[in-house]
C-alpha cells in the first residue's frame, strides 16, 4: 500500500457496508479508527509503510456492527461513503464516519491479504490459460 | 583453649603491649593450618618491623613475605652506598661550575664600573646626574637579576639525570660567552686606551645588566615554558601487574619525561605488592610439570625441539586449571568480603568506646583522661585481630606495622575521623606515597632507551624504567591536532511539535 508521490494510487479493495446501530442518543459502529494527515504515522502497528498517514482500523468490538459487515482490525479505509480518506486529518475522518443524518457507511477498505489473494488468483489463471 | 606456644616461644614485642592483647581475648580457633615447631621460631625475629604476631599471641608466619624483605632490604643497602660517590660527585662538580659562573656575571657589571676609578682616576670626567641615575638603575636591574636566578635555579635538585641536561648547558656556555665578548671589548677598547667618558662606561654596564636579563628570560622560556603546552600522551605500564596510567606531557627530553614520570608514579600507582603476583607463577610452573620429555630414538640432544614437544603436548592435554582458578577466585572473594564485614563491625564498635572530652569536661574528671596515643593504643586490641586477618586474606601484612595502625589510629581519633575514614587506607592498596618511606624500596631507577636520552620525545618512542623488582615500559602518542570549527545556532530555531497517534472509536 505504498505511493508513489505524482501517481495515482491503485489497490485493491473490498466494499463493505456497515448500518450504524442505536444505542441510546449515538449511533455506533462498532470499531476504532487510528491515523491521520496530523498523526505520527511511524507509530502505526498496522502499516506496511512507515510514511502511510491514512485511516486504519485499529479496534473492531465483538459483535458489533462493523464486525458483522467484515471489518478487520488493520484494514486502511480508503473511502467512506464516497469521501476520500487517505489525505485527511484524523478529526476530519472521526466527523465523516459519524455523522447523525447517515445510518449506513459504504466503506471501500484494502488489506495485504486482498493483495496477495489475486495476485495468487492471477498467477494461477497464468498457469491454467498457459496449459 | 590456651596455647602452649604463649610460655615458651620468644615474642618481640614488649611486656606491655602483651598485656594488652591478652585483654583483648583469645578464643578462637587455632592459627593457620598445619603450623610446626619450626615455623614458629621465624616469629621471633629482632626488629618491630618483621612483627606480624600483634593480633594473636602466637602465630604461624609463611616465610616468604619476611624472607624477601629481608634480600631486598640487603640489595637495597648495597646500591645506595655504591652509587652514592659517583653521583654526589658529579653533582658537586656541576654545582661548583655554576656557582662559578654566577659569581663571575655578578660581579662583571660591578668590576665595569669600579675599575676607571681604580686605574685612572684622575683623568675620569666627573658624573652627572644621568651617570647617578644609571648607577640606581644598575643596583636595581642587578638585585631583580639576583632574585630572578635565586628563585629559578636555586632550588634544591629534584634527581640525578643520566647526562647532561641539555638546555641548561648551553645556557652556561652562552652566557658564558657573552660575558667574555663584553670583557674583550671591554679590555680592548675602554682599559687600553683608558677611557674618561664615564659616562659611556656606565651605560655599557647597564646594557650587559639588560643583556643578562634578557638571557635570563630565554632560560625561562626553554626551561619551564616550553614544555607546558602538551604534546604527547605517554602510556605507562607497570610489567609485573599491567597497571596502566596515561600521561600528558610536553616537549621534553627522554630523560626529563622519565623524571616527570616517575614523580607522577608515586603518586599515581597503586604500591607495589609482590604477595599478589606468586598465584600466577605457581599456576604456569603447574601447567608443564606432569611432562617428561623420553628421547626413544638414541642419545641425541634435541633442545629446542625438546620443548616444541613439550608445548605441543601441554596445549593438547586436557587440562582443568582453569576451573581451579574460577572457583579458588570466587572462593577468595567470599573470604575476602566476609573478613571485611567482620573488620568493619570492630572497628565501629571500637571506636564508640572513644569520645572526645570537652574543656569544661576535663578539669571535672582529671583521672581518666588520655592523649591521642594513649586513647589509640587502648581501642587497638579490640579491633587488632581483625585487622590483621583482614590484611593477611588480602596479602597486605608486611605494608602496615603495628606501630604505623596506631599512629594513624591516633591520628584519625585527633582529626574526628570516622572508622570509614580510618579504614580506607586499609581496605584498598593506595599510592606508594602513602606508606612509609622503607616502602618506597626503589629510589635508584635506570632508564633503559634505544634513542639518546638527551633526544627530544618523538610519536611512537619506547623506553623502560627498570628497579629492582619491577619495570616501568613507557610508549608515546602524539596527541592529535584538533581542529575546531564553530556552530551558530539561533536560540529563536528552538521549536517543537507534537506528534500523537490518538484512537478515536466511532
Amino acid at each position: 500500500m505504498s505511493f508513489i508521490p505524482g501517481q495515482p494510487v491503485t489497490a485493491v479493495v473490498q466494499r463493505i457496508e456497515i448500518c450504524k446501530l442505536r444505542q441510546g442518543d449515538n449511533l455506533i459502529l462498532g470499531f476504532s479508527i487510528g491515523g491521520g494527515m496530523d498523526q505520527d504515522p511511524g507509530q502505526n502497528p498496522f502499516s506496511e509503510d512507515k510514511t502511510d498517514k491514512g485511516i486504519y482500523v485499529t479496534r473492531v468490538t465483538k459483535g458489533g456492527p462493523a464486525e458483522d459487515a467484515g471489518l478487520m482490525m488493520g484494514d486502511k479505509i480508503m473511502q467512506v461513503n464516497g469521501w476520500d480518506m487517505t489525505m485527511v486529518t484524523h478529526d476530519q475522518a472521526r466527523k465523516r464516519l459519524t455523522k447523525k443524518n447517515e445510518d449506513v457507511v459504504r466503506l471501500l477498505v484494502t488489506r495485504k491479504s486482498l493483495e496477495d489473494a489475486v495476485r495468487h488468483s492471477m498467477i494461477q489463471n497464468q498457469a491454467q490459460h498457459q496449459i | 583453649m590456651r596455647r602452649a606456644a604463649e610460655d615458651n616461644a620468644p615474642l618481640s614485642f614488649s611486656p606491655e603491649h602483651l598485656s594488652s592483647l591478652r585483654s583483648g581475648g583469645q578464643t578462637e580457633e587455632q592459627p593457620l593450618s598445619g603450623a610446626p615447631s619450626t615455623m614458629r621460631h621465624t616469629d621471633a625475629q629482632p626488629g618491630l618491623e618483621q612483627d606480624d604476631n600483634w593480633g594473636e599471641t602466637t602465630t604461624a608466619v609463611t616465610g616468604t613475605s619476611e624472607h624477601s624483605l629481608s634480600q631486598e632490604d640487603i640489595v637495597r643497602i648495597t646500591k645506595d652506598m655504591e652509587d652514592s660517590v659517583g653521583v654526589d660527585c658529579r653533582r658537586y662538580l656541576g654545582l661548583t661550575l655554576a656557582g662559578a659562573l654566577g659569581l663571575l656575571v655578578f660581579l662583571t657589571p660591578l668590576a665595569f664600573l669600579a675599575l676607571p676609578h681604580l686605574l685612572w682616576p684622575e683623568r675620569l670626567k666627573a658624573c652627572g646626574t644621568a651617570c647617578e641615575g644609571l648607577f640606581i638603575s644598575v643596583a636595581f636591574k642587578l638585585l631583580i637579576l639576583l632574585l630572578a636566578v635565586w628563585a629559578l635555579f636555586f632550588r634544591p635538585a629534584r634527581a640525578g639525570l643520566p647526562r647532561l641536561f641539555v638546555f641548561r648547558a648551553l645556557l652556561m656556555v652562552l652566557v658564558l660567552l657573552f660575558v667574555v665578548s663584553y670583557w674583550l671589548f671591554y679590555g680592548v677598547r675602554i682599559l687600553d686606551s683608558q677611557d674618561e667618558n664615564y659616562h659611556g662606561i656606565v651605560q655599557y654596564a647597564v646594557s650587559l645588566v639588560d643583556a643578562l636579563l634578557f638571557i635570563h628570560y630565554l632560560a625561562i622560556v626553554l626551561l619551564e615554558l616550553r614544555q607546558l603546552q602538551a604534546s604527547f600522551c605517554v602510556c605507562v605500564t607497570r610489567s609485573t601487574d599491567g597497571e596502566i596510567r596515561h600521561y600528558n606531557l610536553g616537549q621534553l627530553s627522554i630523560q626529563r619525561a622519565a623524571l616527570a614520570i616517575l614523580e607522577n608514579y608515586y603518586r599515581d600507582f597503586p604500591v607495589h605488592n609482590p604477595a599478589l603476583l606468586t598465584a600466577s607463577k605457581s599456576r604456569a610452573a603447574k601447567h608443564l610439570a606432569g611432562l617428561k620429555v623420553y628421547n626413544v630414538d638414541g642419545p641425541g640432544n634435541n633442545g629446542a625441539g625438546q620443548s616444541r614437544a613439550m608445548i605441543a603436548a601441554a596445549a593438547r592435554r586436557r587440562d582443568t586449571s582453569h576451573n581451579e582458578l574460577y572457583y579458588e577466585e570466587a572462593d577468595h572473594e567470599r573470604r575476602v568480603r566476609k573478613r571485611r564485614a567482620r573488620l568493619v563491625v570492630a572497628v565501629e564498635e571500637a571506636f564508640t568506646h572513644i569520645k572526645r572530652m570537652q574543656e569544661e569536661e576535663q578539669k571535672k574528671a582529671p583521672g581518666e583522661v588520655m592523649d591521642p596515643r594513649e586513647a589509640a593504643q587502648a581501642i587497638f586490641p579490640s579491633m587488632a585481630r581483625a585487622l590483621q586477618k583482614y590484611l593477611r586474606t588480602t596479602r597486605q601484612q608486611h605494608c602496615h606495622t603495628m606501630e604505623s595502625i596506631q599512629q594513624h589510629l591516633a591520628f584519625c581519633i585527633t582529626n574526628n575521623m570516622t572508622p570509614k575514614a580510618f579504614l580506607e587506607s586499609y581496605l584498598t592498596p593506595g599510592p606508594t606515597l602513602q606508606y612509609g618511606r622503607e616502602r618506597w624500596l626503589a629510589r635508584h631507577w635506570t632508564l633503559v632507551s634505544e634513542d639518546a636520552v638527551t633526544s627530544g620525545l618523538k610519536e611512537g618512542s619506547i623506553f623502560l624504567l627498570k628497579c629492582i623488582d619491577f619495570s616501568l615500559v613507557v610508549t608515546t602518542k602524539r596527541i592529535p591536532y584538533i581542529k575546531l570549527s564553530e556552530e551558530f545556532i539561533d536560540p529563536k530555531s528552538h521549536k517543537f511539535v507534537l506528534r500523537l497517534q490518538s484512537e478515536t472509536s466511532v
